[in-house]
C-alpha cells in the first residue's frame, strides 16, 4: 500500500542517493529510448484495478457510501429528531414518515438513521483501534519470535478461547453501570477484536522476516524498530485490511446483538439492535418497526462483507483462478 | 498421541485459570452482588445484609475469595449464588443447562456441517455457474444477518404456519411443562422444541463454512493429482469421492472446532430469543444480577468446551491426514 509513498520519500531524501539515481535514470532514459513504454504499476494501482473488476464489491462500496451519507447527512437534516414525539402514533410508512412511527410516536426513520450512525461509528472505531493494536502486537511477536512470541500468543489464545458476545456482555455491563454509551461498547469490541488481527499479522510477519530485503536492510544498519515500521508493517497491510473488513462486519453484528440482549447501547440513545428488540413484539401489527432496522443492519454488514471479499481478491489473486 | 493430548490439556489449564482470575477481578471489583437486596422496599434489617455478605464470602479479602472459589471448584463446589435466595446450587444447575444447550449446539453443528459440505462441493465443481453465484450470495447474506433478527423471523413464520397450516411447531422454551410420561413423548417434544433454534444456530455457521469448503475444494480440484486421477481414466464420481473430497474436507475439521467459541456466543442470543433455560440465559441472568460465581462457572465450562473441541479436532486431523504425526 504505502510502498509507493516510501519510494518518493527515499528519492527526495539525501540519505539515499543511490536509489534516487537508479530510479531517475530509469525514468529519464526509459521514455525517449523505448518505442513502446510500459507504465510501471504500483502495488496500489494493481490492487485498485483488481478491486474494480469485482463488480459486487464495487456496487457494495457504492451502497456503503450511500448508507453513510444517508445516515450522517440526511439523518442530521431530517425534520424529526430520534427522541422527538411527533403526535403520530403507530403509523405505517408514509411520505411524512417514510419508515412509519412507533407507539410512542417516535419517527422510525430518524431512529434508524441514528442507529445506523452508531453502527458506523462503532465500526470505524473498532477498525482503527483493532488494526493499530493488532498490527503492532502481531508484528512484534512475529518479528522477535522466541519466548516473547510464545507468551504474547498465549495471551491471544486466552482471548480466542471465550465467546466475544459473552465477554463483551460481562465487560459492557460492568463498565456500563458507571459510564453508559456507545463508546464503551466500541472500546469493549475493539479490545476483543484485536487478537484476531494480531494472529494474522504474526503469521505474515514470520514469513516476511526471512525475506532478503529484511536482510539487506539489516546489513545497511537498520534498527529493529525501523525494520518493523518501514518494512514489516507496510507489507502486512494487505492481509490486515482484508481481515479487518470481515472483523468489522462481525463487530457491527456483535454490537446489535449486545444491544438486543440489553448489554450494549442503552436508552436514551438508540441502536439498530435496540430498535429490533423494541420492534420484535410488533412484527405482525407494526412490521416496519422490526424490518427497517433489521434491513439496515443487513445492508451495512452485507456491503462490508462484499467489500472485504473484493479486497481479498485484489490483494491475494491466487484465490481466483479464472478471472485473474 | 496420548502424550501430545495430555501435554496440550496441561498447557490449557493455566490459560483457563488466568482467564477466570481476570474475570473474577472485573466482576468483583465493579459489581455489587447485594444490589438487588439494597433496592428492596422496605429495606431488610442489617442482620440480613451481614448474613448475605458472609454467605457470598464478601467479608473475605479478594484474593482469599478467589482461592476459596478455585479450591472449591476442584471439589465440585462452584460457590454461592445471589439468585434463588441462597438455595441455587450453581454446579447442578449448570450441568442441567449444559445438557440442554449442548443438544442444540451439536444438532446445529451437524446440520450446518452437512449443508456446508454439499454447498461448498457443488459451488466448487460448478465454479462461476448460476448455482455457484446463488450459493455465494445466500452465503454472504446469512453471514451478514443478525442472529436475533433471523430467529424472530423464523418464530413469526412458525406462528403463522401454526395458525394457518395447522402445524404445531414450538416457538418458546426447550421442553413443554407437561408431557406424557415415557421416552417417546419426551423425545418428540424435545425435537419439536429444537427445530427453530437449530435452524437459527446452523445458519450462523453454515455460511462461513460453505465458503471455506468451496475454497479448499477448488484448490484440490485444480491440483495435479486430481488431473492425474482423471487422466488415468477414473470416473468423475470416483475421483470426486475417493480423491478430492477426503483431502478437501480435512482442514474443515479444524475450522468447525475453531468456530466453537463463536457458536457458543450465538447460542446465547438464540436461547434468549426462544426463551430457553440453557447455558446462555444462565449467563445473562448471572450478569444482570451481578452474580460473580455464576459468571465464573459459565466461563469455566465454556472455556473447557472450546479447548476440548479444539484438541479433539487436532487429534482427528492427525488421524485423517497421514502426513501429520503428533509426537
Amino acid at each position: 500500500m504505502s510502498s509507493r509513498h516510501d519510494e518518493q520519500v527515499e528519492i527526495s531524501s539525501p540519505n539515499a542517493p543511490l536509489q534516487g539515481v537508479a530510479l531517475e535514470r530509469e525514468v529519464g532514459t526509459g521514455k525517449p529510448e523505448r518505442e513502446f513504454t510500459v507504465e510501471a504499476r504500483s502495488q496500489l494501482s494493481m490492487v485498485l484495478r483488481r478491486f474494480l473488476r469485482h463488480k459486487l464489491a464495487v456496487i457494495s462500496l457504492i451502497v456503503f457510501i450511500l448508507v453513510v451519507l444517508l445516515a450522517f447527512v440526511a439523518g442530521n437534516l431530517w425534520h424529526y429528531n430520534y427522541q422527538e414525539y411527533t403526535n403520530d402514533y403507530s403509523m405505517g410508512p408514509s411520505l411524512k414518515h417514510p419508515f412509519g412511527t412507533d407507539s410512542a410516536s417516535h419517527d422510525t426513520f430518524a431512529q434508524v438513521m441514528r442507529g445506523t450512525q452508531r453502527s458506523i461509528e462503532i465500526a470505524l472505531f473498532v477498525a482503527l483501534v483493532a488494526t493499530a493494536i493488532g498490527t503492532a502486537y502481531g508484528a512484534i511477536a512475529g518479528f522477535f519470535r522466541g519466548i516473547s512470541d510464545n507468551l504474547m500468543m498465549r495471551v491471544v489464545d486466552l482471548f480466542l478461547t471465550f465467546p466475544v458476545i459473552a465477554v463483551a456482555a460481562i465487560l459492557a455491563h460492568q463498565l456500563g453501570s458507571k459510564a453508559s454509551g456507545w463508546l464503551w461498547v466500541a472500546v469493549v469490541l475493539a479490545a476483543l477484536t484485536w487478537p484476531y488481527v494480531s494472529r494474522v499479522v504474526r503469521g505474515v510477519t514470520l514469513s516476511i522476516r526471512e525475506k532478503e530485503y529484511i536482510e539487506a536492510s539489516r546489513a545497511l544498519g537498520a534498527s529493529n524498530s525501523r525494520i518493523i515500521i518501514r518494512h514489516v508493517v507496510p507489507n502486512v497491510m494487505g492481509p490486515v485490511i482484508v481481515t479487518i473488513t470481515i472483523l468489522v462486519a462481525q463487530a457491527i453484528l456483535a454490537e446489535t446483538a449486545l444491544s438486543f440482549i440489553g448489554f450494549g447501547v442503552k436508552a436514551p440513545d438508540t441502536s439498530l439492535g435496540l430498535l429490533v428488540s423494541a420492534g420484535q413484539t410488533a412484527v405482525e401489527t407494526r412490521p416496519w418497526l422490526f424490518y427497517f432496522p433489521g434491513l439496515f443492519i443487513i445492508l451495512i454488514a452485507l456491503s462490508i462483507n462484499f467489500i472485504g471479499d473484493g479486497l481479498r481478491d485484489a490483494f491475494d489473486p491466487t484465490q481466483t483462478r479464472v478471472r485473474a | 498421541m496420548l502424550a501430545y493430548a495430555i501435554r496440550r490439556l496441561l498447557v490449557s489449564i493455566p490459560i483457563i485459570i488466568i482467564a477466570t482470575f481476570v474475570v473474577f477481578l472485573v466482576v468483583s471489583l465493579s459489581g455489587d452482588p447485594l444490589a438487588n437486596l439494597r433496592t428492596k422496599q422496605p429495606l431488610p434489617p442489617p442482620q440480613v445484609f451481614a448474613n448475605a455478605r458472609h454467605r457470598l464470602r464478601l467479608d473475605q479479602p479478594l484474593l482469599e475469595r478467589y482461592w476459596h472459589w478455585l479450591t472449591g471448584v476442584l471439589h465440585g463446589d462452584f460457590g454461592p449464588s445471589v439468585q434463588g435466595g441462597g438455595t441455587l446450587d450453581i454446579g447442578s444447575e449448570i450441568l442441567h443447562r449444559l445438557f440442554v444447550s449442548m443438544r442444540l449446539v451439536i444438532a446445529a453443528m451437524v446440520i450446518a456441517a452437512l449443508v456446508a459440505v454439499v454447498v461448498g462441493v457443488v459451488s466448487a465443481m460448478k465454479q462461476y455457474s448460476i448455482p455457484d453465484y446463488a450459493f455465494t450470495f445466500t452465503g454472504f447474506l446469512f453471514l451478514s444477518m443478525p442472529v436475533f433478527w433471523f430467529a424472530i423471523l423464523l418464530k413469526e413464520g412458525a406462528i403463522w404456519l401454526n395458525n394457518n397450516a395447522g402445524t404445531s411447531i414450538k416457538t418458546i422454551g426447550e421442553a413443554s411443562p407437561t408431557v406424557a410420561a415415557g421416552f417417546g413423548p419426551h423425545f418428540t417434544d424435545a425435537i419439536n422444541h429444537l427445530i427453530l433454534p437449530t435452524i437459527t444456530l446452523a445458519m450462523t455457521s453454515y455460511a462461513a463454512w460453505s465458503r471455506f469448503n468451496r475454497a479448499s475444494m477448488l484448490e484440490v480440484l485444480n491440483s495435479d493429482y486430481i488431473r492425474l486421477a482423471r487422466a488415468k481414466g477414473l470416473s468423475r464420481r470416483r475421483v470426486l469421492v475417493r480423491h478430492a473430497l477426503r483431502t478437501a474436507l480435512i482442514p474443515f475439521v479444524t475450522v468447525t472446532a475453531l468456530d466453537m467459541a463463536a457458536i457458543i456466543g450465538a447460542t446465547i442470543i438464540t436461547e434468549d430469543v426462544f426463551q430457553w433455560r440453557g447455558m446462555g440465559t444462565f449467563l445473562l441472568n448471572g450478569i444482570q444480577n451481578y452474580d460473580p460465581y455464576v459468571v465464573l462457572a459459565w466461563l469455566l465450562v465454556a472455556g473447557v468446551i472450546v479447548i476440548v473441541f479444539n484438541l479433539i479436532a487436532d487429534l482427528l486431523y492427525g488421524v485423517l491426514d497421514p502426513r501429520i504425526r503428533y509426537e
